[in-house]
């Protein structure tokens, strides 16, 4: 299930909803509100989604890491309104047989969401500016792995 | 002419000053109706990458544009 939250997101209900007794392991990635962003600080931001693509395309993420990638059920939920460093902004969990399959999956689910759900980044810094993230400018997208569904 | 509903996210709502606008128009593409607003709007985001949807699915730049369409204009996705 591929979920946006106004609220804070609580893992631990979620964690539990993916424990199996045919897993043997579960991975997950919590994406934090880093304070600072190309040398300045931050102090606030807000995620803006386009809800209805942003809920699809989330879903289309997870479906194709569960055909790609030997696990056995996969969640995420991204949060959007305003949100301050610390903050857990994203969460995603796999469970699997494996953990390679489980690293791998969730790996590849995190890049996804961030190139491809429809989701934008408003940070305010404590100079007072303003700016929509662009992930080509800070290099974020290049981290990105290239997968074989990609 | 056709009546469409554009729908503008991020700094391309900023830009249009507006989150959603419906406009009567002969544009044959999605681009081709994009830059048209972008011109109405003084819209200058030449450097930047945009993608689209119709009807809330993702399309190409070249995707014609039908009457009662909703086009949604997006900039790079910052997720995460």
């Amino acid at each position: 299930m591929f979920e946006l939250s106004t609220a804070p997101i609580e893992i631990e209900p979620r964690r539990r909803a993916l424990m199996r007794e045919d897993a043997g392991g579960y991975c997950a990635f919590e994406g934090w509100v880093r304070n600072h962003h190309l040398g300045k600080e931050v102090v606030e931001l807000t995620y803006e989604a386009y809800a209805p693509l942003a809920l699809k395309q989330g879903r289309t993420v997870l479906d194709e890491a569960r055909k790609h990638y030997d696990i056995l059920d996969t969640a995420a939920v991204h949060r959007i309104g305003d949100l301050r460093p610390g903050e857990l902004a994203v969460w995603v969990g796999v469970c699997a047989a494996h953990r390679d399959a489980a690293f791998e999956a969730c790996r590849a689910i995190i890049d996804d969401i961030k190139a491809t759900v429809p989701i934008w980044k408003h940070e305010c810094y404590a100079d007072g500016s303003k700016v929509w993230v662009d992930p080509a400018d800070c290099g974020c997208a290049k981290n990105q792995r290239s997968h074989s569904h990609a | 002419m056709k009546q469409v509903t554009i729908l503008y996210f991020g700094l391309l709502r900023e830009a249009a000053g507006c989150t959603e606008e419906t406009v009567e128009t002969d544009a044959a593409s999605v681009q081709a109706l994009f830059l048209e607003r972008a011109g109405v709007h003084g819209i200058d985001i030449a450097d930047v990458q945009l993608k689209f949807a119709r009807n809330e699915v993702f399309c190409s730049p070249d995707e014609p544009v039908s009457n009662g369409d909703t086009i949604a204009c997006m900039p790079p996705m910052a997720g995460g």
